[in-house]
C-alpha cells in the first residue's frame, strides 16, 4: 500500500516512501492553498514533497472539507492527522498538530494584511492576473515553510524593489524586441 | 500536411510574434462558460505553450514557462517535461527570465524530480555569490528553489556557498533569513553538512544579528530540536534561548523558543526550574492569545511538576475554554486541558459543563476535541460513568459523530488489553448496547472485541453469552449489514461458551431462526458451526445427566434410604414446567400437540429426552437444505452437523425409552468422550509474535518466486473469487436448490417464529406489504433539535470526572494477557521511530563536540537502515568520508582560531584509533565525549559572565559557546 500523505513520524525519519525522498527535518508548514469560494484554486505552494497527483486529491479533499463549514465555527480542522487552519475566503495552511494554530492564523492575517497594502485592499481578480507576484510576495513570508519577515513595511520594499528591476528590464528587452520586429 | 508538421515542431516567427500572453491565456480561461470548454482551453494553451517553449528567443520561451506554471499550480498539470527548458532560462541576463524560471522550478521541482537541478549547479552558485552586481532578486529565488528541492549531493555542494550570505554582517541583508531557512533545508537532506552549516547558524542567534535573522534561526533551531528524536544535543545553546525568551519583544521568536524549551526542559530539570518564571510572567503579562496558549501547551507538556505554573496555566485554559464568542479559544482550551490527563482532571472538573456542552456543538472540531478530552480523563474509576453518558449521548448524535463516539470509546476501554476495566460484566453490556445505536458501524471492532474478552476473560463469559443470546434472538438484527459481523461474533460466542447459558436450546433456535438467510455465508458459517457446538454439548450433557441419575438410583438403592425419586423427581418438576413452555414447530416431523419444552427459566442442566429429539428435528430441518448450499464454507459444516445427527440416531437412542440402557451402550460412551475431547480444549488469544516463533522449515523457501505456476493455473478456469465454491453440482442447480429452500423456511417457519417471539415483530399487516424487506434493525430516530439534547446531557453526568474512590467493587477478574505479544503494536512504533535514527542530530551532536571524523560512522545502524547511500557500499562509503574531510578541512580553516587544543586532542585520538574496528572506533568516541566533557565544564565555571549557568551538568558543550 502506498502512502500517500507522510505522518509526522515518517517525515522526521530519512526513508523513500513511494519513491520520495521524506526529509530528516519536517517543515513546519506543509503547504498553503487559497481556496476561493467557488472551490477554484488560486494559490497552491507546497513545502512538503507532495507529488502532482496527490497534489489535486489534497485540494479536492481539503475544499470539501472547508467549505462546507458554516460560518462561526473556529478555523481549523482536522484532516488526515494535520492541522489545516484557514481563514479569509480560505487561505489554508497545513501543519501538524502541535503546532500553534493562533500562531498560523497570524500569519494569513499577516499575508493578507501585506496583499491589501501591496494590491489596495486585495480582491480574487488581482490574484488571478498577478498570480506570480502573489508568489513572490508568499515567497518574502514564507520559505521552505518557514517564517521569514514580521514586517509589513519591509515585505512592502523589497517587493517593490523587485517590481522596479523588473519593469526597467522589461522596458530594455522590450525595445530590442520592437526593433528586431521593426527591422525585419 | 509538411507545413503543418513542421509548425507543431518547431516554433515559427509567427508564434513568436502572436505569442498569447499570461493574460490572454487567463482570460480565455475565465471566459469558459463550462468545464469540457475549459478542458479545450487549457489543451490548446498546452499545445502552444510546448511549441513556443522551443523557440530559441528567450522572450518568448519565459512567457511560455509562465503560463505553464499558471496552469502547473492552480490546475496541477505535470511540466516536469519542462524541467530543462526552466534551466535554459536560468544564465539569461534580463533579470525577469531566471526570475520566471525559478518561480517554473519552484512549482514544479520535487527533491525525486530533479535530476536536471544538478546541471544547474554553477548558476546556482553564480547567483548566490555575494557581488554587486547580483541583485537579491536573483538570489533569493535561488535560496528559495534550493531548499525546496535540492538533493543531498546537491546541498553538500552548495552549502559553503550558503556561507558569506548566513555570516554577512551588514544589518540589513534581506537575503540573511532566506539562507538560514536554506541552510535548514540543507541539514535536512544532508546532514554531512553541519560542520560548515551549524556554527554560522548559531551565530545567528546572537545579540547583534539583524532581528530577522535571529527569527529565522530560531525557527531553524525549533525545527531542529522539534524533529529529533533525542533533542539533548541542543541543551548547550539553552543559555542563547533563555537569553531570547526573556529579552525578545518579538511574540513569533518567544513563541518559537517556547517549543524549543518544551523538548529540552523534560531532559534537564535545571532548563524546567529556570524557565518557569519567565513562562509564567508571559502568562500573567502577555495580551497575545497565541503566546498565551503556547505558554499553557509549554507548561501542560513540560513543567507538570511546577504546581504555581500549572494552576495559573488551568486558570488561563479556563477563560479559554469559557469564552462563548470564539470557538478558536475554546476549540484550543478544549486542546489544552486534554493534554493535562487523568492526573490533573481536577482541573477539568470545573470547565465540565462547558466539555459536555462541547459534545453538541454544532462545529465538528470541537465537538471531537471534547471527545478526546473526555477519553483522555477516563481512569478505571470513572469510566463506567463516562462511558455510559457517552453511548447515551451517541445515541442522539448525528451518525458521524456517533460513531466517532462508539471508535472512540471502543478504543480507549480496549487499549492494552481492556487495562481501564475493571467490571467486564458491565463493558460486555455495553458493547451489546453500542449495536443498538441507530447509526451503528463499528461491527468489525465489536466482533473484534466480543471474541477477546471472551477469549481472555473467564469471568466474563456468563454474561457475554446474555448479549449473545439477546443479540441473536432479536430477528431484527439480522437484516442489518453493519451488524452481521458482530451477530458472526455472538454466534460463536454462543457455541464456545454454551456451558455458561442457561437455555442452550434456545441459542439454536435463536441460530436456526428463519431469517438467518439474510446472513452472508460466512457468517452462516460460524452460526452452522455454533449449532453444532451446542448440539455436542447438550447431548453429552443429556447422557452425562442420565449415567449420573443412575448412579444415584445405584447409590440410593444401596443406601436404602427414603427418597430415592430424587432422579425422578426432577424429571416430574421439569415435566410440568414442560407444560407451561410448551410449543409447537409447524414443520413435517414435530406436529402440534408434540408438545416440546425449552425450559428458560431454572438455572438446570437438565435435559429431556424428548427436548433433545426436538433439537435434533429442528437442526435436521432447517440444516438439511443447506447441505446442498452453493457455499462452501457453509455447506461443508452443516453437512458435518448432519453427519453428527446421523450418528446419534444410529444408536437406538430413538428407540429406547428408557435412559437407563443407554449407558450400556459402548459406542455412545466413545462417542460422547470423542466429542468432549474435541471441544473442552479451551480457546485462547494468540500472541502477534505467535508467527515468529514457529521456526521455519529447513526445505521450505518462503521467497520463491510462484510465478510459474500462473502458466499452470492461468488457462484453467480457477479465478479466485471471493466465495469459493467446490459444490460438486453446477452452479445453476445448486443455486435453484437453495432457493427453493429459502423459499420454504420462512413459510414454515416465519410463522412460527413471529408466534412464539411477538415482540421483536411488527405489526401483521405491515408485515405483509414488505414481507422480504426486513423492517431496519434499529429505526433513525428523528432529528433532534440540539437545546434539548444539551439540557439532557448535562444531566446525564450526574456523577462527576473525578474518580470516586470510595466506590466498592468486585475485583477486577484475570484478563489473560501475552506479554509479549499484546500492545506489541504501540512499543514497536516507538521503537521504530527512535530506531528511525536521528542522522541529524547526531551529525549535530559530532559537530558540538568538534568530533571532526565522519560523523556518520557513530550512526552506523540508522544508516544502515535508511540512508540510501548506502547501497553502493563500502566504495561509496569511503568517497563520503573523504568528501566529509573536506568539507571539516574547510570549516577548520574558518574557524581554525576557534578551535580548542581539546579538538585537535580528538583529532589525534582518532586517526590512533583508525586502524581498529568500527566498534572500538566507537567506544573510543564515546570516552573522548566523556573525557573532554569534564575539562569543558572545568573552562565553563571559569567563565562567569554567562547569562544563564545552566548548562554545567549538560552531556555536552561545544567550544564555540563559551
Amino acid at each position: 500500500m502506498v502512502r500517500l500523505y507522510p505522518n509526522r513520524c515518517q517525515l522526521v525519519g530519512s526513508a523513500f516512501i513511494s519513491g520520495f525522498l521524506i526529509s530528516l527535518v519536517r517543515s513546519f508548514i506543509h503547504f498553503v492553498i487559497l481556496i476561493s469560494r467557488q472551490g477554484k484554486v488560486r494559490l497552491t505552494k507546497w513545502y512538503s514533497p507532495y507529488q502532482q497527483k496527490e497534489r489535486s486529491t489534497v485540494i479536492r479533499e481539503l475544499s470539501g472539507l472547508i467549505l462546507t463549514r458554516g460560518p462561526k465555527l473556529c478555523n481549523f480542522v482536522e484532516w488526515k492527522g494535520f492541522k489545516v487552519v484557514y481563514a479569509s475566503l480560505y487561505f489554508c495552511i497545513c501543519i501538524d498538530p502541535d503546532d500553534n494554530e493562533l500562531e498560523i492564523l497570524e500569519i494569513i492575517h499577516h499575508f493578507v494584511e501585506i496583499l491589501d497594502r501591496y494590491f489596495g485592499s486585495v480582491c480574487e481578480l488581482d490574484l488571478i492576473f498577478n498570480f506570480h507576484k502573489a508568489y513572490y510576495i508568499l515567497d518574502e513570508i514564507l520559505i521552505a515553510g518557514e517564517l521569514q519577515e514580521s514586517s509589513k513595511k519591509t515585505v512592502a520594499r523589497l517587493i517593490a524593489a523587485q517590481d522596479s528591476l523588473v519593469e526597467t528590464a522589461k522596458e530594455e528587452t522590450g525595445s530590442i524586441s520592437n526593433m528586431i520586429s521593426q527591422a525585419m | 500536411m509538411a507545413a503543418t508538421a513542421a509548425s507543431s515542431s518547431s516554433p515559427s516567427l509567427i508564434d513568436t510574434l502572436f505569442q498569447r500572453s499570461l493574460d490572454d491565456v487567463i482570460r480565455v480561461l475565465r471566459s469558459s462558460s463550462s468545464a469540457a470548454l475549459e478542458a479545450a482551453a487549457i489543451a490548446r494553451a498546452l499545445d502552444e505553450i510546448r511549441r513556443e517553449i522551443r523557440s530559441p528567443d528567450l522572450d518568448t520561451k519565459a512567457v511560455a514557462l509562465q503560463k505553464l506554471t499558471y496552469l502547473a499550480s492552480l490546475h496541477h498539470f505535470d511540466m516536469s517535461w519542462a524541467a530543462f527548458h526552466a534551466l535554459e532560462l536560468l544564465p539569461s541576463t534580463s533579470l525577469p527570465h531566471p526570475r520566471a524560471a525559478y518561480l517554473a522550478a519552484s512549482v514544479s521541482f520535487h527533491p525525486s524530480s530533479t535530476d536536471l537541478l544538478p546541471l544547474a549547479t554553477h548558476q546556482l552558485r553564480k547567483h548566490l555569490a555575494p557581488s554587486p552586481s547580483n541583485s537579491p532578486a536573483l538570489a533569493a529565488p535561488a535560496l528559495h528553489l534550493l531548499a525546496l528541492a535540492s538533493s543531498p549531493d546537491l546541498a553538500g555542494h552548495l552549502a559553503p556557498d550558503l556561507l558569506p550570505i548566513l555570516s554577512s554582517q551588514s544589518s540589513s541583508n534581506p537575503l540573511r533569513p532566506k539562507a538560514v531557512a536554506t541552510a535548514l533545508r540543507a541539514l535536512a537532506v544532508c546532514p554531512d553538512t553541519a560542520p560548515v552549516l551549524f556554527k554560522p547558524l548559531v551565530e545567528c542567534l546572537s545579540l547583534s544579528s539583524d532581528p530577522r535573522a535571529v527569527s529565522a534561526a530560531i525557527g531553524a533551531f525549533c525545527e531542529l530540536a522539534l524533529a529529533a528524536s533525542d533533542p539533548s544535543p541542543y541543551i548547550p545553546l539553552a543559555p542563547e534561548f533563555y537569553r531570547l525568551l526573556v529579552d525578545s519583544r518579538n511574540n513569533w521568536v518567544t513563541i518559537k523558543v517556547l517549543k524549543i524549551f518544551a523538548r529540552l526542559a523534560p531532559l534537564e530539570p535545571r532548563v524546567a526550574a529556570r524557565i518557569v518564571d519567565p513562562v509564567c510572567q508571559l502568562l500573567r503579562r502577555s495580551t497575545a492569545k497565541s503566546l498565551v496558549f503556547e505558554c499553557i501547551r509549554t507548561v501542560f507538556s513540560s513543567l507538570l511538576d511546577h504546581d504555581a505554573a500549572v494552576r495559573l496555566a488551568v486558570d488561563k485554559t479556563k477563560e479559554f475554554v469559557a469564552s462563548d464568542d470564539d470557538p478558536n479559544l475554546r476549540y484550543l482550551g478544549l486542546q489544552a486541558l486534554t493534554m493535562l490527563g487523568p492526573a490533573h482532571s481536577w482541573a477539568v472538573e470545573d470547565s465540565r459543563e462547558v466539555v459536555i456542552q462541547s459534545l453538541n456543538d454544532t462545529d465538528t472540531s470541537i465537538r471531537r476535541e471534547a471527545l478526546r478530552l473526555e477519553m483522555g480523563m477516563l481512569s478505571d474509576s470513572n469510566v463506567v460513568d463516562i462511558c455510559n453518558m457517552l453511548i447515551k449521548y451517541a445515541i442522539k448524535s448525528d451518525p458521524e459523530f456517533a460513531n466517532e463516539i462508539l471508535d472512540a470509546v471502543l478504543a480507549t476501554c480496549g487499549r492494552n488489553v481492556y487495562e481501564l476495566i475493571v467490571d467486564f460484566d458491565w463493558y460486555v453490556s455495553l458493547l451489546g448496547e453500542m449495536v443498538r445505536n441507530p447509526h451503528f458501524a463499528k461491527g468489525d471492532e465489536i466482533e473484534r472485541q466480543l471474541v477477546d474478552v471472551g477469549l481472555r476473560v473467564r469471568d466474563a463469559r456468563p454474561e457475554l453469552i446474555r448479549v449473545a443470546r439477546n443479540l441473536l434472538i432479536d430477528p431484527a438484527l439480522l437484516g442489518n449489514p453493519f451488524l452481521c459481523r458482530v451477530l458472526s461474533a455472538a454466534a460463536w460466542v454462543s457455541g464456545e461458551y454454551v456451558e455458561f447459558s442457561r437455555n442452550p436450546l434456545e441459542l439454536v433456535e435463536a441460530l436456526l431462526q428463519p431469517r438467518t438467510n439474510l446472513l452472508p455465508p460466512f457468517v452462516r458459517a460460524v452460526y452452522v458451526q455454533a449449532v453444532f457446538k451446542i448440539l455436542a454439548y447438550s447431548f453429552i450433557s443429556f447422557i452425562k445427566q442420565i449415567q449420573a441419575g443412575e448412579l444415584l438410583e445405584i447409590g440410593n438403592s444401596f443406601i436404602q434410604r427414603g427418597g430415592k425419586q430424587e432422579g425422578s423427581d426432577l424429571v416430574a418438576a421439569k415435566s410440568s414446567s414442560d407444560q407451561n413452555n410448551a410449543f409447537a414447530i409447524g414443520d413435517g416431523v414435530a406436529t402440534d400437540d408434540k408438545a416440546i419444552l425449552f425450559d428458560s427459566i431454572e438455572k438446570q442442566e437438565t435435559f429431556k429426552h424428548e427436548s433433545i429429539s426436538c433439537l435434533l428435528n429442528l437442526i435436521e430441518t432447517v440444516v438439511g437444505p443447506l447441505s446442498e448450499c452453493g457455499e462452501v464454507e457453509v455447506q461443508e459444516r452443516a453437512r458435518n452437523v448432519l453427519g453428527l445427527i446421523l450418528i446419534i440416531r444410529e444408536t437406538q437412542f430413538w428407540n429406547i425409552e428408557e435412559g437407563h440402557e443407554l449407558t450400556r451402550d459402548d459406542k455412545i460412551t466413545k462417542m460422547v468422550e470423542l466429542m468432549e475431547s474435541a471441544f473442552s480444549e479451551e480457546l485462547g488469544p494468540v500472541s502477534t509474535n505467535a508467527q515468529k516463533r514457529v521456526s521455519v522449515p529447513e526445505a521450505l523457501i518462503l521467497n520463491e518466486n510462484l510465478s510459474d505456476l500462473l502458466d499452470i493455473l492461468g488457462d484453467d478456469d480457477i479465478n479466485p473469487c471471493a466465495s469459493v465454491s467446490f459444490s460438486f453440482r453446477n452452479h445453476h442447480s445448486t443455486e435453484t436448490n437453495q432457493d427453493s429452500a429459502t423459499a420454504i423456511e420462512p413459510n414454515s417457519f416465519l410463522a412460527e417464529h413471529r408466534k412464539r417471539h411477538g415482540l421483536y415483530y411488527l405489526h401483521m399487516d405491515k408485515d405483509k406489504s414488505e414481507s422480504n424487506d426486513y423492517p431496519c434493525a434499529n429505526e433513525p430516530l428523528l432529528p433532534v433539535s440540539h437545546g434539548e439534547d444539551t439540557e439532557d446531557i448535562v444531566k446525564l453526568p450526574a456523577q462527576s470526572l473525578i474518580p470516586e474512590k470510595a466506590k466498592p467493587t468486585k475485583p477486577r477478574p484475570l484478563v489473560i494477557r501475552l506479554d509479549e505479544g499484546d500492545g506489541v503494536s504501540s512499543s514497536n512504533l516507538t521503537t521504530a521511530k527512535e530506531s528511525k535514527g536521528d542522522l541529524l542530530s547526531g551529525a549535530i551532536r559530532d559537530v558540538l563536540l568538534r568530533n571532526e571524523k565522519k560523523p556518520s560512522l557513530t550512526h552506523k545502524t540508522s544508516l544502515d537502515r535508511t540512508s540510501q547511500r548506502r547501497e553502493n557500499g563500502a566504495s561509496e562509503n569511503s568517497e563520503l568520508i573523504s568528501q566529509q574531510k573536506e568539507s571539516n578541512s574547510f570549516g577548520d580553516r574558518e574557524h581554525g582560531n576557534s578551535s580548542s587544543r581539546k579538538g585537535r586532542h580528538h583529532h589525534k585520538e582518532r586517526i590512533e584509533s583508525s586502524g581498529q574496528n568500527r566498534d572500538n572506533e566507537e567506544k573510543s568516541h564515546r570516552h573522548s565525549t566523556k573525557s573532554s566533557r569534564h575539562h569543558r565544564r572545568h573552562k565553563h565555571r571559569q567563565r562567569g559572565d554567562a547569562p544563564l549557568d545552566i548548562a554545567p551538568q549538560s552531556p555536552v558543550i561545544q567550544d564555540f559557546l563559551l
